[in-house]
């Protein structure tokens, strides 16, 4: 681990404020992310993880401390970073195609015959060419979620950063969504937020365990599952792995 | 998808449901005509066996007749072009100034905050009482008809289109900022479309607006059109005439409402 992480959180401390007084959200937060891994954020609802989330995206500055993307800091949303947020929030107004390029069109007017081509395999890679003409409100909820999926890859993402993305599916949905997202990031260093266990293991390198507002890092596990999401899910050590990290979670809960 | 594609050879209840469907839309479309119908038979019946006084309540056949009358003598087309140039003036300005403002607002939240109790205010008054001040400030005649036009289209246009611009869903705005758009990027690609729907329903209800403006100052000031028309025969007594010059504005209105919802049709159309 001696190579330079993509994405690093140094210290980051972030507190919101309102009439009701100020509010810690993130305390002393340190986290780094290397190319090409994948990092589960885990931690009970309303913890803070969205903010570490927005912070990445540049939405959002921290109070003290410093997050870095190869090194320089953060301090407006960077070019190539993907965001995946727990609705798809298409716009019922494009297609799927159009939709595919918004984060292109964004930044500039044309898209060239590459950035067309790429969406094109993009939307073949999802299953959903032949529904690139179609409007958001003809597609299966699982279908809108992986347009969002190919919107956040056409912009040909550093990194990408999802927030609880698939918390509005039902359960099956979820668990084939999860592959396929898995399968499509392979090699993207990616965070993912969620406060679903089985889901932080199926998918992530390696899950940072938070605790309850400020959230804090009390625990990292690296996982060591072979396989995309449903086979990791067979697999005998993820009950494990489930249980460690399980018993982590009721610790701090109490 | 496929559903589609199977309901080519047609089931006979799929038949038998649009066959059913198709009859209520003529009933629907006959008992419209019909109420119309009733109501101008029952009127001129009551004026003919004088159970009410058709010299003070006019009737369908007098009514035609003096339509008639002012169309042969050429008399109704200065009236007609002057309210309708009115309320076309009017209509653009409160609509165009309505959407200029509210996107002025919708930038500067803290803008919106600061005249929030003028708006609330503004909004609320019947603005009918200005009447006398915009004679008084633009002096009596065609300004102040559209001014009055204006104030009561324009500001209900602002309110609501504002409301539809701040209702679109933060969060996607939050995922154009992510893609790094800018504040212009984020009204036109997700704040403008995302209230289209509401943008045009308020188009809708400022054409209602403006009507109310244009015959509201044409009562006060004018010298000709429609609302002079009305109030000149309310004055001489000559009912067939307000009643003459209702039935066209009644027409005029219908005809505008329709062209707006056309408008709305087309614009929305390639929804899904």
């Amino acid at each position: 681990m001696t190579d330079q992480p993509l994405l690093a959180f140094d210290h980051v401390s972030m507190c919101y404020h309102d009439d009701s007084g100020e509010t810690e959200v993130l305390s002393d937060f340190s986290l780094r992310l290397m190319p090409g891994e994948f990092v589960a954020l885990l931690g009970p609802s309303g913890c803070g993880k969205s903010t570490a989330l927005s912070l990445a995206a540049g939405l959002l500055r921290p109070d003290s401390g410093r997050v870095t993307l190869r090194g320089q800091e953060i301090l407006r949303p960077p070019q190539h970073c993907g965001y995946m947020l727990q609705r798809d929030h298409l716009f019922p107004w494009l297609t799927v195609r159009q939709n595919a390029a918004l984060g292109l069109r964004v930044r500039q007017k044309r898209l060239s015959a590459r950035q067309k081509a790429h969406i094109e395999e993009l939307l073949a890679a999802c299953n959903l060419t032949e529904f690139a003409d179609a409007y958001p409100a003809q597609l299966s909820g699982g279908m809108r979620q992986r347009a969002a999926l190919v919107r956040t890859l056409s912009v040909e993402p550093d990194f990408v950063l999802l927030d609880e993305p698939f918390s509005a599916l039902d359960a099956q949905t979820r668990l084939r969504l999860s592959d396929e997202v898995r399968q499509q990031l392979r090699g993207c260093a990616t965070l993912l937020v969620t406060h679903d266990v089985s889901e932080a293991i199926s998918m992530a390198d390696r899950v940072v365990v938070l605790t309850r507002r400020p959230a804090r890092i009390c625990a990292e596990h690296a996982i060591d599952l072979p396989g995309l999401p449903l086979e990791r899910r067979r697999d005998p050590r993820f009950r494990e792995e489930f249980d460690r990290i399980w018993k982590e979670l009721d610790v701090h809960e109490q | 998808m496929s559903n589609r594609e199977e309901n080519r050879l047609e089931s006979p209840a799929q038949a038998r449901y649009r066959r059913l469907r198709r009859r209520r839309e003529r009933w629907i479309q006959l008992s419209r005509c019909g109420i119309l119908l009733a109501f101008l038979l029952l009127w001129e019946g009551l004026a003919r066996f004088g159970v009410i006084d058709a010299f003070l309540l006019s009737s369908p056949t007098r009514m035609a007749q003096t339509l008639v009358e002012l169309t042969r003598s050429g008399e109704i087309w200065p009236h007609l072009w002057t309210t309708l140039s009115e309320t076309l003036l009017g209509f653009a300005l409160g609509a165009g100034l309505g959407i200029l403002l509210a996107i002025a607002l919708w930038w500067s939240p803290l803008l919106t905050r600061i005249l929030d109790p003028y708006l609330v205010v503004l909004n609320a008054l019947p603005k009918i009482a200005l009447g006398p001040v915009l004679i008084v400030w633009i002096g009596a005649g065609m300004p102040a008809i559209i001014a009055m036009s204006l104030l009561i289209s324009g500001i209900v246009m602002l309110v609501t289109v504002l409301n539809g611009f701040l209702a679109v869903e933060m969060e996607k705005r939050t995922l154009l900022r992510a893609f790094g758009a800018s504040k212009l990027q984020e009204f036109t690609m997700v704040v403008f479309p995302g209230a289209l729907v509401s943008t045009v329903s308020a188009l809708k209800l400022c054409v209602g607006m403006t009507w109310v403006g244009v015959i509201v100052g044409e009562f006060l000031v004018s010298r000709a059109g429609l609302g002079y028309l009305i109030v000149y025969g309310g004055q001489v007594f000559q009912l067939d005439l307000v009643m003459a010059g209702t039935a066209v504005l009644c027409l005029l209105a219908a005809l505008m409402y329709l062209g707006v919802a056309h408008l709305e049709k087309r614009l929305l159309a390639r929804r899904g």
